[in-house]
C-alpha cells in the first residue's frame, strides 16, 4: 500500500466513524447530499475534464433514476434493489440515443442536445398524471439491506458513501488502463487516436453513457433518501449546477468532484440564508454568485481547486510513480511479418482535390518489404497530403492504395492501423498530461483487449504489465528508457518526436510512416535515430520517410520519390535523385 | 381541426417564429464571429420587455442600476489593466472614460425621463438604448480574456453568464411578471383570420432587421470585417481587424436584437425575469437547425419552431415545450447524417 492509498483508506475509515461518533444529524444530512452530488460530478469529470465533452442534462439522468425507482416501488411495490436495474436500462437507452445522434458531429452539439433533453424530461415529469405532476411522488419506501432498515440518514450515509467511494475508485482504475488511455486520447484530437486504432466515436459514446449511469445511480439513491420526488431537483438549472461543481472542484481529477460537490453544497446553504437577508425579498439569488464564480474560475483557475489541494498534499506525500512490476511479463503477440522483397505498399495514382485545387495529382509509387523509401519535395509539394491519403486520414478523390495485397484506399485510418501501418506526425500529437511510458503504451492499443469492466475491477493487470513491458522495450530501442516516467508535456521537441516513433513501433507495424522525424533533433540525436532506423530495417521493417534534411535522407534511404506541385517528379536511388537536373530545378529554380 | 383553426394556428406560429428568427440570427452571428454559443441570448429579451414594463409605470427600471454596476466593474478593470501594463495615465483614463461615457449618459437620461410619462414609442427607444450596451459589457466581463479558449470552455462560461444574468434579473426586476401594452391596437380581418396590429409590427420589424443585417454584412466595411473574423480570426487580425472590437460589436448587435425581440414579444405574453431562457432556447433550436452557420436556414428553422409550438399547444398544451425541445433531436439526427464531419482542434 502506498502513501496515497493509505490516505484514502484513512479518509474512508474516518467517514465510517462519523455516524456513530455522535456527529449532529444536520452534518450527516449534508454529507449525504455531498456524496449524492459527487457521484454525478464524477461523471462530469470523466466527460468534461478527461474527454473534452460536456453535458447540461445530468440532472435529467438523475431524475430518470429517481422517478423510475420511485414510481416502480410505490405503484408496483418493486424492491429498490430491482428498480435500479430498470432505471439503468432506461438510462443507457436514452444516453445511447442522445450520443449516437450528436457525437458524429462537432463536440458542441452534445451539450445542446442534453440541454433540450433536460428541458423535455423536466416538462414531461411535471405534466404526467401517473408521476404526480408538479407534486411528484410521495411515500417512496426506504431501502433495506439484508433486513437492516436504511430509513435513517445515519444508516443511509453508509450506502451513499460506499457507492460514491467505490465509483471514485472504479473511475481511477478505469483511467489507468487501456480503455482509460483511449478515453484520455479523445482530448488530444481525433487524428492521433484514430491512427492508433481507437474508434473515437465509440469512446465518446462510452464516456457519455458512463456519466449518465453515475447520474442515474445518484438519482436512485436520492429517491430512497428523500423518500419523495418532484421535478424541481432535476431541472436544467440543477444540471448546470452539477457542471459548476465539477469545474469548481477540478474537472481534471476524480477528487475534484468531491471537493466541488462539498463546496457548492455548503456555499449554497450559506448563500440561501445570507443573500435574501442582504437583498430583501426571496428567491434563488445564489445563482448570481454561482454564475460569477464559474466564469472567474474558468478565467483564473481553469483546473479548479483540486490542483491547490494536490500541491498542499505534495508537501507530505511523495509524487506517485508507476511501480515497475512488468519485468517478468510475457511478451505481446506479434503479427506475421512480410518476407523481404515482397510488395508491401502499392500507391496507384492517388489524387486529392480540395475544391478546384489539386493537392496530389495521380501520384504512384511502391514500397517493398525491408526498404526505406524517402518522400521529398519543396514546401507545399503535397508530401504530407500524400501521407494522409495513404494512412486514411483524408479520403481519396481518386486512385487506390493496396497494403499487403489488400485494398486499403477508402478505409478509416484506424482500420488501416489495424492492418499494420503506423505513423508519426509532422506536428507532434501526444497527451502532455500522461507519462512517456503511457503515451507509448497507447500504441499497444490494438494489441490488447481489456474493456471497461475489467479495468474497473483491475482484472486487466496481467495485460497491462505486458503492454508496459512492450512500451518500455520500444523506448529502450530508441534510447529513451531513462525518461519513461517523465510527463510527455515536459519533453523537448526532439525527444517528443522520438517518443512518437516508439509509440508507432509499439503498434507492431509492418510499415512505418515517419513525417519529418529528424526535425528539431540535434546532430547526435539524428545519428542515433538513423542507427535505430537502420536497425529496424535490418529486422525487416519497411519505412516511408518524409524529411527535409538531405544528408539524413540520402544516407538512409534505398529509393526516393520526389514531388513537386502535387505531382511526382522522379523516382530513383539517392544517387540518381542527386544527379537529376529536374530535382535541382525544383529546389533551387532554373536560369532563364 | 378545420382549415380556419389551422390557419389561425399557423399565423400565430409564424408571428412567434419571426421573433425566434431574430434570436436565431443573433445566435448564429455570435457563434460565427466569436465561437461563443450564447445561451443567455434570451436574457436580453427579458431585460427589454421588463425595462419597458417598468418605464410604463413611470419608475426607473432596475436595468439602470445593473448597467451602472457592470459599467463600474468594466471601467475598474480597464484602469487596473492599464496600470498593470504600465501604460501612461492619459491612455487608460481615456479608455476608462470611453467605457463609461455612454452607459452613464443613457442611465442619467433614463433617470430623468422615467417619471415624465413619455409616449410608448419614446419609452421603447429608451429601452433599446438602455439594454444594447449590456452586450458589449457582458462580452468584456465574461468572454474577452478567454477569446482564444476552446468552444467547450466558452460554452461553460455561457451557462455561468446565464446563471448570473437570470439571478440579477430577479434582483433588479423582482419576481413579478409583466405584460406590455400593444404598440398598435388595430385589428384586420381577412376571412376567418384576424391579424392584430402587433403581429403586423412584429413582421415588419423582423423583416426590416433581417434586411438591415443583410445590408450590413454585404455592403458595409464593418460587416465585412465581422465576416472576415468569422472565417479566420488570426487572418483578420493580421489584416488589422481587431477581434476584440469584432467581438464587442457582435455582442452589441446581439443585445440590440434581444432587446428588440423583448419589445416585440412583450405584448403577446407575460414576461417574468426568467422567461427569456426558454424564448432564447427556441431561437437556439432554430440556430442548431441551421448548423449554427446559415442565416437563411436559421430563419426557416425559426418559423418551423413557431408553427410547431402553435400546433403543439393546440393539441397538447401541457406538452408544448416537450414537443418543441424534443424536435431538436430529429434535427440533430438529420444534420449528423447530412454533414457528419467532426472537429479537430
Amino acid at each position: 500500500m502506498n502513501a496515497r492509498q493509505m490516505v484514502l483508506a484513512g479518509v474512508a475509515a474516518l467517514l465510517a466513524l462519523l455516524p456513530i461518533a455522535g456527529v449532529p444529524e444536520f452534518w450527516i444530512t449534508q454529507l449525504n447530499y455531498i456524496g449524492l452530488f459527487a457521484i454525478v460530478a464524477l461523471g462530469l469529470v470523466l466527460l468534461t475534464g478527461v474527454s473534452g465533452l460536456t453535458s447540461f442534462g445530468q440532472a435529467a439522468f438523475v431524475g430518470l433514476g429517481a422517478y423510475t425507482s420511485a414510481y416502480l416501488s410505490t405503484a408496483h411495490g418493486v424492491s429498490p434493489w430491482l428498480t435500479i436495474l430498470v432505471a439503468l436500462v432506461i438510462t443507457v437507452a436514452v444516453a445511447l440515443a442522445l450520443a449516437s445522434i450528436t457525437l458524429r458531429m462537432s463536440g458542441h452539439y452534445l451539450p445542446l442536445a442534453t440541454m433540450a433533453w433536460g428541458l423535455s424530461l423536466y416538462y414531461t415529469m411535471s405534466n404526467m398524471e401517473f408521476l404526480g405532476k408538479y407534486d411528484g411522488i410521495l411515500g417512496v419506501p426506504a431501502m433495506e439491506f439484508f433486513g437492516i432498515s436504511l430509513a435513517s440518514g445515519r444508516s443511509y450515509f453508509y450506502l451513499i458513501w460506499v457507492v460514491a467511494l467505490l465509483a471514485a475508485v472504479a473511475v481511477i482504475h478505469l483511467l489507468d488502463s487501456r480503455t482509460g488511455r483511449a478515453i484520455r486520447a479523445l482530448k488530444g484530437g481525433v487524428t492521433m487516436a484514430e491512427a492508433m486504432g481507437i474508434s473515437t466515436y465509440s469512446y465518446k459514446v462510452l464516456v457519455f453513457v458512463l456519466a449518465a449511469i453515475l447520474a442515474c445511480v445518484s438519482g436512485w439513491l436520492f429517491a430512497h433518501f428523500q423518500r419523495t420526488v418532484n421535478p424541481s431537483p432535476f431541472a436544467i438549472s440543477k444540471g448546470i449546477e452539477y457542471l459548476f461543481m465539477a469545474v469548481l472542484g477540478g474537472v481534471g481529477n476524480v477528487w475534484g468532484a468531491f471537493v466541488g460537490a462539498g463546496l457548492v453544497k455548503l456555499l449554497e446553504d450559506q448563500l440561501q440564508v445570507l443573500l435574501p437577508k442582504l437583498f430583501g425579498g426571496s428567491g434563488n439569488y445564489e445563482i448570481i454568485v454561482f454564475g460569477i464564480v464559474l466564469v472567474v474560475v474558468l478565467k483564473y483557475a481553469p483546473q479548479g481547486l483540486w490542483p491547490f489541494v494536490e500541491k498542499l498534499a505534495g508537501r507530505w506525500l511523495p509524487a506517485q510513480r508507476r511501480v515497475r512490476d512488468w519485468a517478468d511479463a510475457a511478451q505481446l503477440e506479434e503479427r506475421s511479418k512480410p518476407t523481404p522483397g515482397e510488395l508491401l505498399l502499392d500507391v496507384q495514382a492517388v489524387r486529392k482535390q480540395f475544391g478546384g485545387l489539386v493537392a496530389v495529382n495521380d501520384v504512384s509509387f511502391t514500397i517493398r518489404a525491408g526498404e526505406i523509401i524517402g518522400l521529398i519535395g519543396p514546401n507545399g509539394a503535397g508530401k504530407s497530403t500524400t501521407f494522409n491519403l495513404i494512412t486514411g486520414v483524408l479520403p481519396l478523390t481518386a486512385g487506390n492504395v493496396t497494403f499487403r495485397g489488400e485494398k486499403v484506399g477508402g478505409l478509416a485510418s484506424r482500420e488501416i492501423a489495424r492492418r499494420g501501418m503506423s505513423r508519426t506526425f509532422q506536428h507532434v500529437k501526444m497527451l502532455p498530461e500522461m507519462t512517456v511510458l503511457e503515451n507509448v503504451a497507447l500504441g499497444g492499443y490494438l494489441r490488447s483487449h481489456a474493456g471497461v469492466v475489467k479495468a474497473m475491477l483491475r482484472l486487466d493487470r496481467d495485460e497491462e504489465r505486458r503492454l508496459f513491458k512492450e512500451a518500455e522495450r520500444q523506448l529502450e530501442r530508441i534510447g529513451m528508457k531513462d525518461q519513461m516516467h517523465e510527463l510527455a508535456g515536459n519533453l523537448a521537441l526532439g525527444p517528443a518526436r522520438l517518443m512518437e516513433i516508439a509509440r508507432a513501433l509499439c503498434t507492431d507495424p509492418a510499415l512505418l510512416l515517419l513525417d519529418e522525424p529528424a526535425a528539431g533533433l540535434r546532430h547526435k540525436e539524428k545519428q542515433a535515430l538513423s542507427t535505430v532506423l537502420r536497425q529496424l530495417k535490418a529486422e525487416g521493417l519497411s519505412i516511408l520517410l518524409v524529411e527535409h534534411d538531405m544528408d539524413f535522407v540520402m544516407n538512409l534511404t534505398d529509393r526516393i520519390t520526389v514531388m513537386e506541385f502535387g505531382t511526382k517528379l522522379i523516382e530513383g536511388t539517392p544517387e540518381e535523385v542527386q544527379a537529376s537536373p529536374a530535382v535541382r530545378a525544383a529546389y533551387l529554380g532554373t536560369e532563364h | 381541426m378545420d382549415f380556419s383553426i389551422a390557419s389561425i394556428l399557423t399565423l400565430d406560429g409564424v408571428t412567434n417564429g419571426a421573433i425566434y428568427a431574430l434570436l436565431a440570427m443573433a445566435t448564429v452571428l455570435l457563434f460565427a464571429v466569436t465561437r461563443v454559443i450564447f445561451i443567455p441570448q434570451g436574457e436580453f429579451v427579458a431585460f427589454g420587455a421588463l425595462t419597458l414594463a417598468i418605464l410604463q409605470t413611470n419608475q426607473v427600471p432596475g436595468t439602470v442600476w445593473l448597467l451602472l454596476i457592470m459599467t463600474a466593474v468594466a471601467t475598474l478593470l480597464e484602469v487596473v489593466h492599464g496600470i498593470r501594463r504600465g501604460a501612461p495615465a492619459a491612455r487608460w483614463l481615456k479608455a476608462a472614460a470611453q467605457t463609461a461615457a455612454y452607459p452613464v449618459a443613457i442611465s442619467l437620461l433614463t433617470i430623468w425621463a422615467a417619471p415624465q410619462g413619455f409616449p410608448l414609442w419614446v419609452q421603447a427607444l429608451l429601452t433599446l438604448a438602455l439594454v444594447t450596451p449590456f452586450g458589449s459589457l457582458v462580452y468584456r466581463l465574461a468572454y474577452e480574456s478567454l477569446a482564444d479558449a476552446t468552444v467547450l470552455v466558452l460554452l461553460i462560461v455561457s451557462v455561468g453568464v446565464h446563471f448570473a444574468l437570470t439571478g440579477l434579473a430577479l434582483l433588479f426586476f423582482g419576481a413579478e411578471g409583466f405584460r406590455n401594452p400593444s404598440f398598435w391596437d388595430e385589428r384586420f380581418s381577412i376571412g376567418a383570420l384576424t391579424l392584430s396590429g402587433q403581429a403586423v409590427i412584429i413582421f415588419l420589424a423582423s423583416a426590416a432587421l433581417i434586411v438591415m443585417l443583410f445590408l450590413f454584412f454585404e455592403r458595409s466595411l464593418y460587416g465585412k470585417a465581422l465576416r472576415a473574423t468569422a472565417v479566420n480570426r488570426l487572418g483578420a487580425r493580421l489584416m488589422g481587424i481587431s477581434s476584440t472590437n469584432a467581438g464587442r460589436l457582435s455582442f452589441t448587435m446581439a443585445a440590440f436584437i434581444g432587446a428588440l425581440s423583448g419589445l416585440l414579444i412583450g405584448p403577446t405574453t407575460t414576461i417574468f425575469y426568467d422567461s427569456g431562457f426558454l424564448i432564447g432556447l427556441k431561437g437556439f433550436v432554430a440556430a442548431v437547425f441551421a448548423g449554427l452557420s446559415s442565416y437563411p436556414l436559421a430563419a426557416v428553422g425559426a418559423l418551423g419552431v413557431g408553427v410547431l409550438e402553435a400546433f403543439g399547444s393546440f393539441w397538447a398544451s401541457a406538452f408544448k415545450e416537450v414537443i418543441v425541445f424534443t424536435s431538436i433531436l430529429p434535427v440533430l439526427l438529420w444534420r449528423s447524417l447530412r454533414d457528419p464531419h467532426s472537429d479537430e482542434e
